[in-house]
């Protein structure tokens, strides 16, 4: 039923021999893996300005004031003497969110692998529209060159806050970042969005339309779950952080006053009159809170596949998985308010998003529980990939357990904005999330690249990572708990905080030395292209389909017909096979159950 | 000159780490790196992957002991501060059972089941009593959490005007701090930006022709009377700003266009906070350190920092441009008696004003 009728007609089109040239193969090409690999290499690329910024940032919180060389060298003007400047501080800040959150973790991570698995593992020629996908990736390149290009701007870089709340965001006196700067960034921002729309649009239609014979809906694997709700999310919700950033345009640009009121600056009234900066608090969280979903749902996704072909075993609970992830899409539209319990909004609301802040954590404790249970009596390969993935386990629950004490509106009172909350998102989004991604290239990179990546360089770059990982953010939140606010450029002002200064500076040297060590993994990924071992068909034994496909890539992933599925993704070690792994596309048995759970 | 040495540092540890890949491959050479674990692999990742566990719980460890005091958590100066003390008490204790039960689980079994060749997992897919648990659990757990939680929210926000709260204005702009007090009548005067008037000194906006702003009182220090109420009402004149009192459990944001309100009482004057022995005993650590910071600015001829007394105070905590960092104002929680001999010598809001 899900084959499609024009499969066929599509079959024949590879018959024919398209003439490929370097513009259409590896530029516009509008073959999913290829766009997959761009997202990856245009994401990584964002990814090193994104920590190169925060290790820029940790050290003047660290060594406040003092000057330093690197600074003087990246820095420029802004870090006169070699002592960063304040207002390049919050722009550090607020580029570093912007990149890691939208161009990283969304793009790069959902990007890569929605367009890398979704076709192959559902055993699709390719894309729904070839077309679109590429149109999608050239807006995210788009995007992301004016969002480096806003770096240079004369009057200094956006340095709102990745949250850019008006009138802060709006008004060019407030702050020399809200120039030239805010434009460019919500100019590329909207780009942004539209390429994410695309992309989201072209995975929902995909995932519906163009599933192999036999893929039903409950035996597709948990990445495509993932991807697939992902989209949905995005879709519903990223048009909203578009008009919001419509409306802020509006204000900045045209005079109008969706945002603003009554505001005296430097000497003179504003002629706003009646907008609401919690308005724009509201549009703003109502994609942000969705948004830390689409960057983390990809990644459960991801480490799901991982965890049940490394552990040999089913993933436990497929369908309360899914259940989950479901319900986890459901919820995460209506939590948005938890952000903004001291907003000035009706306490009333802060009671209401307080109870659908805390239902949240139910599926997503059950998800942790599942993953956990998955590793039970397993027989674990510690490939890199799982080190990662079990990495993602383990920050997803200590950041995700803070939660519950974020999402209580009296205790938010007063950990709101401090470093308590930097702490919680970091560990629970960033590092899980980044985990997820990492997992994934480990795992899925003999299928983008034909090569295998040394699996000793892993394992360095992922225990040192990991150590780094709580080294900085596990006592991050116990300065957070001490009352120090976020994105102050230097805490010597306040000698209530001087028993502090000492923990910033373990917190810098733990994010000094992990953000070094991704040299490791950078090496390790770009070296192995050109000179890692050639990879087999299917070095991790997996049961999906993209393991059937030929380790070289070719238009429509595999040459004559499309493999046809007879059970669920998570056939290991079942009873009544030698081996132990039963791929998607091999019959049943003669009087074997397929165990539908 | 630390950051130099940092980078130093760091160049070193990429040095290592290179030797130590080196060694990795050397030792392999034989049985050949394929990219894929091998039961050595296995092994070894296992054996780490409790070392990491216990890395977990060290760090945890060593966090509560050294920074554990958490101010934010005991000592708290308003009267429904320990209401939401106990309730972080709480919550972190089951945070922190559930995270050490979980983290050791997660461990654990990666290591207890590190991968062998010719083992066989076990077949184990689904089992509808045990998910049903522990969705239960934390169903259970988090609708206590959130009928304790909800009750002392709405205990806080809700604002009892029938115990005539003290009503005092706190009025952000970037980036500095002013209080309004409504005079003897306790009522605030209208305000408006757009009736900022810098050249007659009506710097708030207030209207002038309004019976009640005429003695209302404009200060640059927030003076509270201990053991009376205050509702706090929340105005900014340029962008976002946030009215955060830590040592109250208090927070409210400034949002330009609109009054935001926050209400409490306090009930420790600043004179015995600084007696209390968590205090004195904070005061004394920071003073240490400023001494010791101070050594290398003596050495330079420079003035030492300045020894450091015990202040509450109300910090800006929204991010609102460059010196966001330093938006700070001193809270004086003080008797009803001294509270009165100083508003006293305020000036009513018509005499300030320049003609
Ligand atoms: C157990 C479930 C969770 C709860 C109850 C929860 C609750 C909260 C609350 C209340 C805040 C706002 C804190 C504040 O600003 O005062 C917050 C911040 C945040 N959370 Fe969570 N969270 C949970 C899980 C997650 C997950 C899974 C992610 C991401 C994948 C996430 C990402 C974030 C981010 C990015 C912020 C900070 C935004 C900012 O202010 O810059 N949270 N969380
Ligand atoms: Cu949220
Ligand atoms: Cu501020």
């Amino acid at each position: 039923m899900s084959a499609h009728a024009d499969t066929h007609a599509h079959d024949d089109d590879h018959g024919h021999h398209h003439k490929e040239t370097f513009v259409t193969k590896y530029i516009f090409s509008q073959d999913h893996k290829m766009i997959a690999k761009q997202y990856l290499i245009t994401g990584t690329i964002m990814g090193v300005i994104g920590v190169l910024m925060s290790m820029m940032f940790r050290m003047q919180i660290a060594w406040p004031e003092e000057p330093n060389v690197l600074f003087e060298a990246l820095l420029g003007k802004w870090a006169p003497d070699g002592v960063m400047d304040a207002d390049i501080y919050l722009a550090l800040v607020t580029i570093h969110g912007t990149i890691m959150v939208f161009f990283v973790l969304t793009a790069g991570l959902s990007g890569t692998f929605s367009n890398l698995l979704i076709p192959l593992q559902i055993g699709a020629r390719d894309m729904a529209s070839g077309f679109l996908n590429m149109v999608s990736y050239w807006l995210f390149f788009l995007s992301s060159i004016i969002m480096v290009i806003s770096l240079f701007v004369e009057a200094g870089p956006a340095a709102a806050g990745w949250t850019i709340y008006p009138p802060l965001s709006a008004l060019p006196m407030a702050q020399g970042g809200s120039g030239m700067g805010m434009t460019l960034w919500l100019v590329s921002m909207a780009i942004f969005i539209a390429s994410s729309l695309l992309g989201s649009l072209n995975y929902i239609v995909t995932v519906i339309n163009l599933r192999t014979k036999g893929m039903s809906m409950t035996r597709l694997p948990l990445t495509i779950w993932a991807f697939f709700v992902t989209a949905i999310i995005g879709v519903v919700s990223f048009p909203v952080l578009l008009s919001a950033a419509l409306l802020l345009i509006m204000d900045r640009s045209f005079g109008t006053s969706f945002f603003l009121s009554d505001i005296f600056i430097q000497g003179e009234v504003l002629h706003y009159q009646g907008g609401s900066p919690v308005l724009f608090e509201h549009l703003f969280w109502f994609l942000g809170h969705p948004e830390v979903y689409i960057v983390i749902l990809p990644a459960m996704g991801l480490v799901s596949e991982i965890m049940a072909s490394n552990s040999r075993k089913p993933i436990f609970g497929y369908r309360a998985m899914i259940a989950s992830i479901l319900a986890i899409a459901f919820l995460s539209t209506i939590v948005w308010g938890h952000h903004m319990f001291v907003s000035g909004m009706n306490p009333f609301l802060g009671s209401v998003f307080t109870f659908t802040t805390l239902l949240i954590a139910i599926p997503s404790a059950v998800k942790a529980f599942n993953w956990i249970t998955t590793l039970w009596k397993g027989n674990l390969q510690m490939n890199p990939a799982m080190l990662f993935s079990i990495g993602f386990v383990s920050t997803f629950i200590t950041g995700g357990l803070t939660g519950i004490i974020l999402g209580d509106s009296a205790l938010d009172i007063n950990v709101h904005d401090t470093y308590f909350v930097v702490a919680h998102f970091h560990l629970v989004m960033g590092i899980s999330a980044l985990y997820g991604m990492f997992a994934g290239i480990y795992h899925w990179y003999p299928k983008m690249f034909g090569k295998m990546l040394n699996k000793n360089l892993g394992y360095i770059h992922f225990w040192i990572t990991a150590i780094c990982a709580y080294g900085v953010f596990f006592p991050m939140h116990f300065i957070g708990m001490a009352g120090l606010p976020r994105r102050y450029y230097t805490n010597s002002n306040f000698p209530l905080f001087d028993d502090l200064a000492n923990v910033n500076v373990i917190i810098t040297i733990f994010a000094l030395i992990g953000g070094v060590v991704q040299i490791v993994y950078l090496y390790n990924f770009f070296v192995s292209i050109f000179f890692g071992k050639k990879a087999p068909q299917n070095p991790w034994k997996s049961t999906t389909l993209e393991w059937t496909a030929p380790v070289e890539h070719m238009h429509g992933n595999w040459p004559g017909e499309i493999p046809h599925v007879h059970r669920w993704a998570y056939d290991y070690s079942k009873p009544g096979h030698d081996v132990d792994f039963v791929p998607q596309n091999v019959p049943l048995k003669e009087g074997e159950e397929e165990l539908q759970h | 000159m630390t950051a130099l040495l940092t980078i130093i540092v760091l160049v070193f540890i990429l040095v290592a780490i290179w030797q130590m890949v080196k060694i990795f491959d050397l030792a392999q050479a034989k049985n050949e790196n394929t990219g894929v674990a091998t039961d050595k692999d296995n092994t070894m990742n296992g054996y780490l992957m409790m070392g990491f566990l216990a890395f977990i719980y060290v760090i945890t460890i060593v966090c509560f002991v050294k920074w554990g005091d958490l101010p934010l958590m005991s000592n708290s100066a308003s009267a429904h501060g320990p209401t939401i003390d106990n309730l972080m008490v709480i919550s972190m204790v089951i945070i922190f059972i559930v995270q050490t039960i979980t983290q050791f689980l997660l461990h654990y079994f990666a290591f207890k089941y590190k991968g062998e060749k010719g083992k066989k997992a076990l077949f184990f897919a689904d089992n509808n009593k045990l998910e049903a648990i522990w969705t239960i659990i934390p169903v259970i757990v988090l609708a206590g959490l959130i009928i304790y939680g909800l009750s002392t929210w709405i205990n806080i926000m809700g604002v009892d005007e029938s115990d005539d709260p003290l009503v005092v204005e706190l009025y952000a702009q970037q980036f500095n701090w002013k209080a309004r007090y409504g005079g003897a009548d306790n009522t605030l005067g209208k305000a408006n930006v757009r009736l900022i008037d810098i050249d007659r000194a009506n710097i708030l906006g207030l209207d002038e022709a309004d019976p009640n702003a005429q003695d209302d009182v404009i200060t640059t220090e927030l003076h509270l009377p201990v053991g009376k109420p205050v509702l706090f009402k929340m105005r900014s004149q340029d962008v976002l700003h946030s009215a955060y009192m830590p040592h109250f459990r208090a927070q409210m944001n400034c949002v330009p266009g609109m009054i935001t309100q926050f209400g409490f009482t306090p009930t420790v004057t600043t004179a015995d906070m600084r007696e209390t022995p968590q205090m004195k005993e904070k005061v004394k650590k920071i003073n240490d350190i400023r001494v010791e910071n101070s050594k290398p600015l003596l050495a330079k001829g420079e003035e030492p920092l300045e020894p450091y007394t015990f202040d509450y105070l109300l910090i800006c905590n929204k991010i609102c441009g460059k010196s966001h960092y330093n938006m700070q104002m001193k809270i004086v929680v003080e008797t009803q008696e001294e509270y009165d001999a100083w508003i006293k010598e305020q000036k009513a809001f018509k005499n300030s004003l320049i003609n």
